[in-house]
């Protein structure tokens, strides 16, 4: 008996599974075309860190401290700036971040107190050399204005 | 008379490899759309509008490949192997009806000649394998044998019931016995003539195909995910080319056998309707379409559920069936 009972039960999920499958043959498809469209980043994701632009001057809001060298594991935040005639503290001069180390971790950002550095959202980061990742987050800034 | 009759078969001759070429290269093609609709993905898109160029950019990228002949393998079997499986699919489109006078050569044991080059391409399969010296070919190719074996079986039973049921083994003459509308097809044959257990037959007949030209759910010849190609492991470049189209020939022959045997060929499902070779390619590619659907709905089977369903399932209920139909033809 349990031989027919397989046999009927059997087929009949087969049947199942085929309609299933034809549903979502028709069903619209969700494929997106990578290269040529992107999905839009949720606002959480953490790319590399870059410089935030200050909404009213224009220019970094880093006050050439240094937390975020002191703070980051894999040492590869360089910050360098300089003491100018009548501006007040320093200005910052170099800032590269070595992101072929870099953990994205986010001890750096969590240890900026005026709030200069935040994660991008790029991610679609490749190429073949090595010195393509060392970014001079400066000039990031700059081309963005 | 001798020229126009020359004529004749180099008109066919290049219709059929042409038509055999056109379907393996466009049923890749189909084979990875289908696939991608049923998983809620686009396909193929780049190359050409739709990717409609997929099979000549695919066709182009394996002729570049080097044809490498391994050390250690048999050079004549692993090289005869691929040659063996396309060439009797395509010799069997010869016989085929795809209209009323459309066919290439109608042969009275055209049913017959398509059973034994169908056998032709186990045993090319087997040398592919066999002649690989790759201990994972030997075993993909031991078990398309019994694979084969095991379902060629059932499908030569219910086949007989068929001919047993149409008194004949010529194609032309066994659509020519279904027509007349939906009703006389071999499938829910309602009339006398054939006996009640057809749609039993019909599954059992598909079934066997879908095993008999290694599609998934039965595709251990291939096996990419525990034998890593299977059979054509060793295979490279257009070797590999060559062994596929012959497997896309494959199916479309036991398409077109299903169309024949059990969904009227070119007639029309009505009777007021014209019968034409539309209605055949329309059935034809129905059921190839199907062939596809079941490949992307189910996962392969383990090899002892393949024996165990042709074993303890489609042959018991084929002989049933061939039995019913003889009792039935007696009495009626
Ligand atoms: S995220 Fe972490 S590892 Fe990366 S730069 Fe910042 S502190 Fe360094
Ligand atoms: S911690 Fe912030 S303010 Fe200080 S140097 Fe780094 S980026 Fe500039």
């Amino acid at each position: 008996m349990a031989y027919f009972s397989e046999l009927f039960t059997g087929t009949r999920s087969l049947f199942i599974g085929m309609g299933i499958t034809l549903r979502e043959f028709f069903n619209t498809k969700v494929t997106l075309q990578y290269p040529h469209e992107y999905v839009k980043m949720t606002p959480r994701f953490r790319g590399h860190i870059e410089l935030v632009k200050d909404a009213e001057t224009g220019l970094t809001k880093c006050i050439v401290c240094g937390m975020c060298q002191k703070a980051c594991p894999s040492g590869c935040i360089t910050v360098e700036g300089e003491k100018r005639e009548g501006v007040k503290g320093k200005v910052l001069t170099v800032y590269t971040l070595d992101f072929t180390k870099c953990s994205l971790c986010g001890m750096c950002v969590e240890s900026c107190k005026p709030g200069a550095i935040d994660f991008s959202k790029d991610f679609n980061l490749a190429s073949t050399r090595r010195s393509d990742f060392v970014y001079d987050l400066i000039k990031r800034l700059e081309e963005k204005n | 008379m001798i020229t126009a009759e020359l004529i004749r078969l180099l008109a066919f001759l290049v219709g059929v490899i042409a038509f055999a070429a056109l379907n393996a290269a466009y049923l890749v093609w189909a084979e990875r759309k289908g696939a991608a609709f049923f998983q809620r993905r686009t396909g193929p898109k780049e190359v050409g509008p739709h990717g409609l160029l997929q099979p000549l950019a695919d066709g182009v990228k394996l002729m570049t490949k080097q044809l490498l002949v391994p050390d250690g393998v048999d050079p004549v079997l692993f090289k005869i192997a691929p040659i063996m499986l396309l060439v009797p699919a395509i010799m069997s489109f010869v016989a085929i009806p795809f209209g009323e006078t459309l066919a290439a050569r109608h042969i009275d044991l055209g049913l017959l000649m398509i059973f034994a080059f169908a056998s032709v391409n186990v045993l090319g399969l087997l040398i592919g394998g066999w002649g690989s010296a790759n201990k994972y070919a030997v075993i993909a190719s031991a078990r398309v044998v019994s694979q084969n074996v095991a379902y060629e079986i059932p499908m030569l039973l219910t086949a007989i019931a068929l001919v047993m049921a149409t008194n004949t083994m010529n194609l032309n003459e066994i659509i020519i016995q279904q027509g007349g509308g939906i009703w006389n097809w071999n499938i829910i044959r309602l009339t006398w003539a054939a006996s009640p257990l057809t749609p039993v037959a019909f599954l059992i007949f598909f079934t066997c195909m879908l095993a008999e030209t290694n599609r998934a759910p039965f595709d251990m010849a291939e096996a990419e995910s525990e034998l890593v190609a299977g059979t054509f492991t060793e295979y490279p470049g257009m070797g590999f080319g060559v062994f596929f189209m012959g497997e896309y020939a494959n199916i479309v022959i036991g398409a077109c056998l299903v169309t024949i045997l059990f969904l009227g060929g070119w007639q029309s499902p009505l009777p007021f309707l014209p019968n034409s070779v539309v209605w055949f390619l329309m059935k034809m590619y129905a059921i190839i379409f199907t062939v596809i659907w079941i490949r992307w709905t189910f996962p392969r089977t383990q090899f002892y559920a393949l024996l165990n369903l042709s074993w303890k399932y489609l042959i018991p209920i084929s002989l049933l069936n061939l039995i019913v139909t003889a009792g039935w033809l007696k009495v009626f």
